[in-house]
């Protein structure tokens, strides 16, 4: 019995916390807006039945989500976050790996340090770390005082409100979710099987591709996938770094909801997110299910 | 292939023994070479030369720098002083992958992300080896270790004995000048472990490859090696083929460190062709025949082997002999290991064969009888 209850307790924190909200999240996209609060309708009036209950659903419509594909502002705002997403998770791997193999080489007693180094951003609020991203990459901010300072340009950089500084802050802000999964691949790596590598015949660079990388091949993609994922539905970044050319799906379902004030066309943007989400979500499950087997030996 | 093998006889039985020629070019010198790991020394001024077709076997306690030694040949290690020479050329210049050196590891270091088959190929696919001799090649290495019905499967999901064949196969398949193998048999079972020894002699024969191979079964030694190097702490205490470490060990260490030995110290006193031992109270002097000079007084330890000593009920016609009682009897299957305690309180081990059935035993606890042994037997050794 108290084993039964051990086993529900995750599925109704689930239920609760997940499934409940997506079905609401779902009714609301197949209402109508309406000026009123909540601002959508129908409501389900429990108080007239089930007549009350089949009128309710014979009101909801996919309307708002066929208004999504008539608009070619939503698709193009998903391709372009699909391709944000993209490019940073590939930036973030072009970073990070060479920061988790540095960790990885480094010598044992450092590495309880170096991981702390890069732990230590969460202990910042991330809306305040995003901001002084802004003090940075300004026209007047530190980098362009510190580049003019040295003479390297004579014109301030137009950083700040491009896509450029939407890319710096993404990758900044994702990092260690690149690296951690990386590093943790890499250290549990037995360096014999280098010197191995080298022993029949390969030069180092040889053997760090045909060796290394695969090795870490699963660490490599649990990176991709933390990194990839919270980024195709990134809002704070691109609304406080990105400009007006920058279009992502989580900036559009903002303004959707707080600017227009139309939940139910917010509520269908984010249910089509959500199911763009999934493959790439199971395909992380499955990548984490197949390293827990290979270690499982 | 192990049966021919057998029958065969070893390099080292016939004329094969190019470290006594003093023309021979050593394959490998180490020259006066020590390794340290910050202040301490695995390896201490250590010189020695391997020659080409050599099975060079190194013996030692756990921790003496054998691996270092190996590691120094397949240059993960640079010596702190000193210098190795390949063929006589300085090999420090050259890196791991240059070096016409495989190794197989201690550990195995197979690849966990590849099969067995991808292990085994991995050295040849560097070498830019035509596709169809790579498999070739493979699947001769497969049959050899056993390991054909395994091929398709990663190293985490075979037993360990597998793993070491695979990390063998591996290190054989480039077939490299020379050879370096750390533990190669250790997880095999007996039977598999002597096939392997012989498979090794065979492609050894076959393909005049130079080994070294570490071990720390001293039989295996024994059985595989043209000389065997007896090391501790990182310094070399006997270099020798098998027999002449067995039968005239240099030193009490490697006497007792090369098969079972008993050790009989006393003072010595030249008499004839050889020492007298004077060795406990009440007991008859032992008389052993070397040319190496004692002094009178000088502190001496008789070595001699078990089997060298017979066993007999009545007293025997013998120059060295001596009386005690059975304390215990280890019955090892073809031969008995009798453990017998004199008045002295020392405990002599003498070895005799098992010829008759086990309830026909001659001896047994308690009985009273007669050691002997010529004076021949032993060896006389000053440390
Ligand atoms: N990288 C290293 N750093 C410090 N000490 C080391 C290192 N490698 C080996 N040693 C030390 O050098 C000595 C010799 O090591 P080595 O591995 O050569 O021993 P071994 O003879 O192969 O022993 P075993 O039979 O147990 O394998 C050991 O005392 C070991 O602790
Ligand atoms: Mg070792």
């Amino acid at each position: 019995m108290a084993r039964r209850f051990l086993i529900l307790v995750p599925y109704l924190w689930l239920l609760a916390l997940f499934l409940v909200p997506f079905l609401i999240v779902l009714k609301i996209s197949l209402s109508d807006p309406e000026i009123s609060i909540p601002p959508y309708t129908p409501t389900l009036d429990w108080r007239e039945g089930w007549a009350g209950f089949t009128d309710f659903l014979s009101q909801l419509d996919f309307e708002n989500f066929i208004f999504l594909t008539e608009d070619d502002l939503y698709w193009k705002a998903y391709l372009s976050s699909l391709q944000i997403a993209g490019i940073s998770t590939v930036l973030t791997l072009l970073v990070g790996f060479p920061i988790a193999y540095g960790m990885a080489r480094a010598a044992p007693d450092w590495r309880p340090t170096l991981l702390m180094l890069v732990i230590l951003p969460f202990w910042t609020s991330f809306l305040i770390r995003v901001y002084s991203w802004i003090g940075i990459l300004a026209n007047e901010g530190y980098l362009n005082q510190f580049l003019l300072g040295i003479g390297v340009i004579s014109d301030p950089l137009t950083i700040l409100n491009t896509q450029t500084a939407v890319y710096i802050g993404i990758v900044y802000t994702y990092l260690p979710f690149m690296v951690l999964p990386i590093y943790s691949a890499l250290e549990k790596m037995d360096d014999s099987l280098l010197e191995a590598g080298e022993d029949l015949g390969c030069s180092r660079l040889s053997a760090f591709w045909l060796i290394t990388v695969p090795l870490s091949k699963a660490g490599i993609i649990a990176g991709c996938f933390l990194v990839f994922i919270p980024t195709l539905g990134e809002f704070v970044i691109p609304s406080l770094l990105g400009g007006s050319e920058t279009l992502m799906i989580g900036k559009v379902l903002w303004e959707e909801f707080f600017n227009n004030r139309d939940w139910p066309v917010a509520s269908a943007v984010a249910v089509i997110l959500l199911l763009i989400l999934i493959i790439p979500i199971i395909l992380f499950q499955r990548n984490e299910q197949k390293q827990r087997e290979a270690e499982g030996q | 292939m192990a049966d021919a093998a057998r029958g065969k006889p070893m390099p080292h039985q016939g004329i094969f023994e190019p470290w006594t020629d003093p023309v021979a070019k050593p394959l490998i010198q180490f020259q006066n070479v020590t390794k340290r790991f910050g202040d301490f020394t695995a390896i201490d001024d250590l010189s020695i030369d391997i020659f080409e077709k050599e099975f060079f076997a190194l013996l030692g306690p756990s921790g003496c720098g054998k691996t270092t030694l190996m590691r120094m040949l397949a240059g993960f290690e640079a010596p702190t002083t000193g210098t190795i020479l390949l063929a006589g050329d300085d090999i420090s210049p050259i890196p791991p992958n240059k070096r016409a050196v495989n190794m197989m590891f201690q550990s195995y270091a197979l690849f966990p992300h590849l099969s067995v088959y991808d292990n085994i190929a991995f050295g040849l696919k560097r070498e830019g080896m035509p596709k169809l001799d790579i498999h070739a090649r493979v699947e001769e290495m497969l049959r050899l270790t056993r390991l054909e019905r395994f091929a398709r499967r990663k190293p985490h999901q075979i037993s360990g004995g597998q793993r070491q064949r695979v990390a063998l196969a591996r290190s054989l398949a480039k077939a490299p000048k020379l050879l370096l193998l750390d533990e190669p048999l250790g997880a095999l079972d007996k039977k598999l472990r002597q096939d392997t020894q012989f498979e090794l002699m065979d492609i050894q024969e076959k393909t005049g490859t130079t080994f070294v191979i570490v071990t720390h079964d001293q039989e295996e030694a024994m059985t595989v090696a043209s000389r065997v190097a007896v090391m501790d702490e990182g310094k070399l205490i006997q270099v020798s083929t098998p027999d002449v470490l067995y039968e005239d060990p240099r030193s009490v260490y490697v006497a007792d460190f090369i098969g079972d030995v008993n050790l009989i110290e006393g003072k010595a006193k030249p008499s004839g062709d050889g020492i007298d031992l004077h060795w406990a109270e009440g007991q008859p002097v032992l008389h052993c025949k070397t040319a190496k000079p004692f002094g009178e007084g000088q502190t001496c330890h008789l070595a001699i082997r078990p089997e060298k000593i017979a066993i007999h009920s009545q007293e025997p016609e013998a120059r060295n002999k001596l009386c005690g009682k059975i304390l215990d009897i280890a019955y090892l299957g073809n031969i008995s290991t009798y453990h017998v305690e004199l008045p002295s309180g020392h405990v002599i081990k003498a070895q005799s064969a098992n010829t008759r059935r086990i309830a026909r035993r001659t001896f047994t606890w308690d009985d009273t009888v007669w050691l002997s042994w010529t004076d021949t037997a032993g060896v006389a050794l000053e440390r």
